[in-house]
């Protein structure tokens, strides 16, 4: 231990004032917070750098790039705590913790901080990014024709999805409760397309609504398999307006219902059986203990449900982008417009603009979310 | 159970007769019920199944027929193929998309974790000023969607940044780079991931991580020997959510790492195939299917992780 004011590494001298101190601990901290992220940035870098220059084999690259990015995190909080060590013995359980939350703080303040007040800024300006044009993009968003119908649609959006997604989750929950065999099978089947990609079950649901006009091949939808079956004419159900919009819907519905079912089966299962027996020796039917006790006693986690679904359908993208064609066919969400105007058609100052007022429909939700998973968390 | 099993039988026993047939009930579930959930099942099923079906039929057979009518004569010679798959993978780009994918979900998942438990021991054990209000700032950032960092963080990887005549961060050209969009997928990842692990850390007991300091262990011991190994639990939860939500994502590998054929994911390619070739049903079934696959696994594999993680994850912005 090395922690003499002889100790050579230090360059202090033994009668240090306090205020000295105080300067150099501060000075250490934020280096030793800022250290490891750009010695890790730096040397990632350097690393990808040298692969694209030479042009390695895909398979190494990969190998390469997920080693580098596995340990490297780690031994650079490694190589810094031993820093630490070799650091005068006074200054070292002053700095350390900003090791250990220094990278988080860091990453934070520049992939989610900068980004917002970023965002807000270039929302003010041109397309690109670069004179200030007042409240312009915000006019726009508020007055476009196509904006508005995505305002509408994400606002069907945030009603349907959820409404129908817990109702049926909650029906699925209740009967595959009273399963006496295959309930983790019957719900595992249901859950199952929460795994997937937005992308996969788009092209999934994009193979039940396949249309194709007289002439141009059979139709190998089922949707309308079923309705030749029946004997009607094929229906382009994704041009079919305002219709469309649902379609859509039912593809997230599908997904979703699943995490409302898990939930909402937990919630179900720590309800008293006590309390729900008494009822049944009291006289009452399925409905009744359904409607007046069980509904009552998870109420507080279907308003979870309901909001983190809120939240979800308000940031639904993948969707309506893998159908393509949104404004044709009038199935405009808002983020699907925001990604729109930013990217393909390289308007920064609209798509930020169209980024903050989602952002600001988001939050309300999102604080009354945190607040009620804290509370849950709490009583748990 | 037992106790509420318990009284209710003594319920039914000292009951009428009528009321026990009641709790009876409960205990064989009504056709209603299992027709019911059978009905839903099977409507749940269905796309997946005509998924995977058109994936392994040959080309002229999904275009002339509805994949239903495979279901008649399933054993049929010529019927099934695995040709879709073969030109998928490779004339496609698939295979090389799908190493793509493994390259940026591992690390996206692995990073983010590792900062956030660091960060969470100190929070949870660790003395330092403003713990307190540093946390709070982290939890807070759960609200900020993904669409509000986008345009930024593209430009800082374009063009850098600067503060007036300064350079606060330089031009490194990291859009369509690994590296870019793990760095971005992390910071998406990290308020949940710290705000999580930080809860459950904190709820360890402390009087083992006291015995280990009085015999001498430093912080760095404690966490790497004692707290990684308690709170494998929630790591788990959290990397099994953060990992599908990677392999699954669009819109950022998207913005970041772009439709190049070196470096595009599943889902981008998945997307691509679907502007390209929309109606090559037999292509983008058997696409579809492989960007699939490994959540499948991982969902079978790892149920209990999942379902926890994916509930754990229900407050990510």
């Amino acid at each position: 231990m090395s922690s003499s004011a002889t100790d050579p590494d230090a360059g202090l001298p033994a009668q240090t004032s306090k205020a000295g101190t105080a300067l150099w601990l501060s000075v250490l901290r934020i280096a030793g917070a800022l250290a490891i992220p750009v010695v890790a940035f730096f040397a990632m870098w350097a690393t990808f750098d040298f692969l694209r220059s030479e042009d390695a084999n895909r398979v190494i690259v990969v190998l390469v790039a997920v080693v580098v990015g596995v340990f490297g995190v780690f031994f650079l909080y490694w190589g810094m705590n031993k820093a630490v060590d070799l650091l005068p013995f006074r200054y070292r359980e002053g700095v350390r913790p900003w090791i250990f939350v220094g990278p988080c703080l860091v990453i934070l303040s520049v992939f989610l901080v900068y980004p917002v007040i970023n965002t807000i800024l270039i929302s003010l300006k041109d397309a690109f990014g670069q004179e200030f044009v007042g409240l312009d993009n915000y006019r726009f968003v508020f007055s476009d024709d196509s904006m508005l119908r995505s305002i509408r649609n994400t606002l069907g959006w945030i009603v349907i999805v959820p409404l129908f997604a817990t109702v049926i989750g909650l029906v699925y929950a209740t009967l595959a409760d009273k399963l006496r065999r295959g309930e983790a099978v019957a719900k595992s089947l249901i859950f199952l397309p929460l795994a997937i990609s937005f992308v996969g079950a788009s092209v999934t649901w994009k193979l039940i609504y396949s249309f194709r006009p007289a002439g141009f091949g059979s139709n190998i939808g089922l949707l309308n398999g079923v309705m030749q079956g029946l004997g009607q004419d094929p229906v382009a159900w994704i041009q079919l307006r305002p219709w469309n919009n649902l379609f859509l819907m039912v593809i997230m519905i599908w997904m979703q219902v699943g995490f409302a079912m898990v939930v909402l089966s937990a919630a179900i299962k720590s309800v008293p059986d006590e309390i729900v027996e008494a009822a049944r020796i009291d006289g009452a039917s399925e409905w009744q203990v359904f409607r007046r006790i069980l509904i009552p006693s998870i109420l507080p986690t279907i308003v979870v449900v309901v909001t983190y679904m809120v939240i979800n359908a308000m940031k639904v993208f993948d969707i309506v982008f893998v159908f393509g064609n949104a404004e044709a066919d009038e199935t405009e969400v808002i983020a699907e417009r925001m990604l729109r105007w930013f990217f393909i058609s390289a308007n920064q100052g609209r798509g930020a603009a169209i980024a903050v007022v989602l952002f600001v429909a988001i939050v309300p939700v999102m604080i009354w979310n945190i607040r009620r998973f804290r509370e849950e968390e709490s009583i748990r | 159970m037992s106790v509420a099993e318990l009284e209710e039988r003594s319920g039914a026993a000292v009951t009428a007769p009528s009321r026990a047939v009641g709790v009876g009930e409960r205990r064989r579930a009504s056709w209603f019920v299992r027709i019911t959930v059978l009905v839903i099942v099977v409507l749940w099923i269905i796309p997946t199944l005509g998924v995977l079906i058109t994936s392994f039929r040959p080309e002229d057979l999904t275009n002339s027929t509805g994949w239903w009518t495979a279901l008649a004569h399933p054993f049929r010679v010529g019927e099934w193929t695995f040709e879709n798959y073969r030109t998928a993978l490779s004339q496609e780009g698939f295979g090389n998309s799908f190493l793509n994918s493994l390259a940026v979900a591992i690390p996206s998942t692995v990073i983010p974790i590792t900062i956030a438990a660091f960060a969470a021991y100190a929070f949870s054990w660790m003395e330092f000023r403003g713990r307190y209000v540093l946390f709070v700032v982290v939890v807070g950032l759960l609200v900020v969607p993904l669409q509000m960092s986008l345009i930024p963080i593209l430009r800082l990887y374009t063009q850098g940044a600067t503060l007036g005549p300064f350079r606060v961060f330089p031009d490194l050209d990291l859009n369509g780079t690994f590296l870019g969009i793990w760095l971005a997928h992390a910071g998406f990842g990290l308020p949940l991931a710290t705000y999580l692990l930080a809860n459950y850390i904190r709820s360890l007991p402390s009087s083992i991580i006291e015995s280990a300091r009085i015999d001498g262990a430093d912080h760095f011991t404690i966490f790497w020997r004692l707290i990684v190994p308690l709170s494998v639990p929630a790591l788990a939860a959290f990397a099994i959510f953060q990992f599908l939500w990677v392999w699954n994502d669009l819109l950022v590998a998207y913005v970041l790492l772009g439709g190049t054929v070196e470096t595009r994911v599943l889902t981008i390619s998945l997307a691509n195939l679907v502007g390209s070739r929309g109606e090559s049903w037999h292509l983008l079934t058997a696409a579809a299917f492989i960007t699939m696959v490994v959540p499948l696994i991982v969902f079978f594999a790892l149920q209990k992780y999942f379902v926890r993680g994916l509930t754990a994850g229900s407050v990510k912005g």
